[in-house]
């Protein structure tokens, strides 16, 4: 987690900076008088707390949007990290390279092993540079897709964290055959022995996301957005303006909540007061037991039965009328 | 590539900037062939097409004649289902299905018109009901199961009714052991659906593999253009992956891609011919022998 004087605010975490300030006035002010102004601190911190709860109450859509980018959040290698023990980092894709933008390896769970996949973004100018933003080449998709197969022989269930802007489009992207690794990817997965979980933890966009997001149970976090398209492409083309990405965030529908309503996840996950950027070990358990106790409950079911469900579950995704014939 | 492709503007529902939309020849012969066999002889004979790849003129009858292949340069001009459906099913013979599947506007979407009148109008301007239409029917001596998707609709785009009816059709196909044929031509996703539009890709996967476990065969023919979800779903997972020549074929948009290198795209690039070349494609078929190599390719499966 970022110190203090490190942390970055978004415009509406401007009341948030301003309390941030004055407690650093005041601590340095007792550090020159060596007077006692832990009073006054606490109080301070109190009102920290009291406006994390009241920003994250009325967030709009495009606010949630900017949460899930926020340049201090926690990316999967964190999320990793909190959650698990004896993390093993497995590269490359056995064809091309190894991208950086997805990472994975087998992990424990609680004791359990897991295969742990998801998009990387970076946390500071050089590392997104060598992130890609979170973006993935077809190599990424691969790569994910090759970890999965190995967890599937040995049996070890896989959980994915989702965090992508979108699948790189770049010409090598395209020559490689974007579109073909994430199509292989979904068709894939809808067939994997062994239970998935995925979850969107900060940006889900379009094919990028559901290259690594078809699973038995698809989960979103409190500040994480997941649709076709970004708000910003959305609007550009549908709006034929770059000024209408709040306005598109809206009729997206793309927060939690609605994801929710619509049946296209199946639960949400909570995160700190005020967003995950708060506190990187409460955000990694309030996950960590949610994963712990679903995997439980899939185990329940044979292969087959896991298999099926998810053709049903995404097979009634959708909605049209039915008119008389 | 000699023009810049803007699909994008099919998506958002309007007729684009392409020199084939633009002219609208293709559409005030559409009603006229999809109403009856009868009319067909009487679209006007006299209606000159220019072709948008070597400016070649000749009458719509020369055309659609040469199955819209241009008779001097060979391009694959833009087609619909039933030009399709009449090229490949005997006798122009076969039942369309699930056309009492619509779409709807489940989430009020509005950008600058709604959905729902995006939706109306589109309906009253073409005969068509969705962006893509299934249809069963004997394919030389096989009973095959066909969907073929239409630009005019909505850029051809990507949503719940698509799906929906993907998934009945692969399960027509299930039942009667019928090969599947899908002719792709989209731009990409429905957006005024969002997320259901983006899950339609995990539901026709799923699909898909029952067809896979069944072991019958499932044939991605992809044509001008083919773009982003389809190429990252179904479009690119058939047991066959073949296309039209000079079709463009991609994730991402050639807009997207350019302003994201910031560099102008060589030619060529995300054609078919590019595509076989990389290795994504079994082959490039001309229209003038698709039905006899789909019928060939069944054979084989069957044989
Ligand atoms: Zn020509």
């Amino acid at each position: 987690m970022p110190q203090a004087k490190n942390r970055q605010f978004l415009d509406f975490e401007r009341p948030i900076k301003e309390l941030f300030d004055e407690i650093e006035k005041l601590k340095q002010t007792a550090e020159k008088t060596k007077v006692d102004l832990s009073d006054s601190i606490r109080k301070l911190e109190d009102q920290v707390t009291e406006k994390r709860r009241e920003i994250t109450q009325h967030l709009t859509p495009w606010q949630k949007v900017q949460l899930s980018r926020h340049p201090d959040r926690p990316y999967t290698l964190k999320y990793i990290d909190k959650m698990c023990t004896n993390f093993v980092e497995l590269f490359g894709d056995r064809n091309v390279k190894d991208d950086k933008a997805m990472v994975g390896g087998f992990a424990q769970l609680e004791g359990q092993t897991v295969m742990m996949i998801g998009q990387q973004k970076g946390a500071n100018t050089k590392m997104r540079q060598l992130r890609n933003f979170g973006m993935a080449n077809p190599e990424g998709y691969r790569k994910a897709l090759r970890l999965m197969k190995l967890a599937e022989k040995f049996e070890k269930p896989i959980i994915t964290l989702i965090d992508t802007p979108g699948a790189y489009p770049g010409m090598e992207a395209e020559e490689r055959g974007q579109g073909e690794a994430i199509a292989r990817n979904i068709y894939e997965m809808m067939r994997l022995k062994v239970p998935v979980i995925c979850v969107v933890i900060g940006e889900g966009a379009s094919g990028g996301a559901l290259g690594i997001g078809v699973g038995d149970r698809v989960f979103m976090l409190e500040n994480s957005w997941y649709t076709v398209i970004s708000p910003e492409n959305c609007s550009s083309i549908l709006w034929r303006s770059w000024d209408q990405k709040e306005k598109a965030a809206e009729e997206l529908r793309l927060t939690p909540d609605n994801m929710y309503q619509f049946g296209l996840i199946d639960s949400i996950v909570p995160e700190p007061l005020g967003g995950a950027h708060w506190d990187y070990t409460e955000a990694a358990n309030l996950l960590k037991p949610k994963l712990v106790e679903t995997l439980k409950e899939l185990h329940q079911y044979s292969s087959e039965e896991r298999i099926a469900k998810r053709i049903v579950k995404f097979g009634k995704m959708g909605f049209w009328n039915e008119v008389p014939a | 590539m000699n023009k810049e492709e803007d699909f994008e503007a099919n998506l958002a529902g309007d007729e684009g900037q392409s020199e084939e939309s633009k002219s609208g020849w293709f559409r005030r012969i559409k009603k006229g062939i999809l109403t009856s066999t009868a009319e067909k002889k009487e679209t006007p004979e006299g209606l000159w097409t220019k072709c948008p790849n070597c400016n070649f003129i000749c009458t719509v009858t020369e055309l659609r004649e040469n199955i819209f292949v241009c008779p001097k340069c060979g391009h694959h001009h833009r087609i619909g289902s039933a030009e399709y459906f009449d090229i490949l099913f005997n006798d122009n013979h076969y039942e369309v299905l699930f056309e009492n599947i619509r779409s709807k506007d489940f989430l009020h979407f509005t950008d600058l018109k709604s959905y729902q009148k995006r939706l109306e109008e589109t309906w009253a301007k073409t005969d068509i009901t969705d962006s893509i239409r299934v249809a069963a029917g004997d394919v030389k001596e096989h009973h095959m199961v066909i969907g073929c998707m239409d630009f005019d609709f909505i850029g051809g785009s990507l949503g719940s009714v698509m799906g929906e009816r993907i998934s009945r059709a692969v399960d027509y196909s299930l039942a009667n052991r019928a090969p599947l044929l899908i002719i792709c031509k989209s731009g990409g996703a429905r957006m005024m659906e969002s997320a259901f539009s983006l899950m339609q890709l995990a539901k026709v996967s799923g699909k898909l593999s029952q067809l896979t476990d069944a072991k019958i065969p499932y044939i991605s023919l992809l044509t001008d253009p083919s773009f982003g979800g389809i190429s990252a779903s179904f479009g690119m997972l058939g047991d066959l992956n073949i296309a039209e020549p000079g079709a463009l074929i991609g994730f991402a948009g050639p807009r997207v891609i350019k302003e994201t290198i910031k560099k102008d795209l060589p030619e060529g690039f995300q054609r078919s011919e590019f595509l076989l070349e990389h290795g994504f494609l079994d082959f490039i078929v001309n229209r003038k022998e698709l039905k006899e190599k789909i019928a060939t390719l069944i054979t084989l499966f069957k044989g």
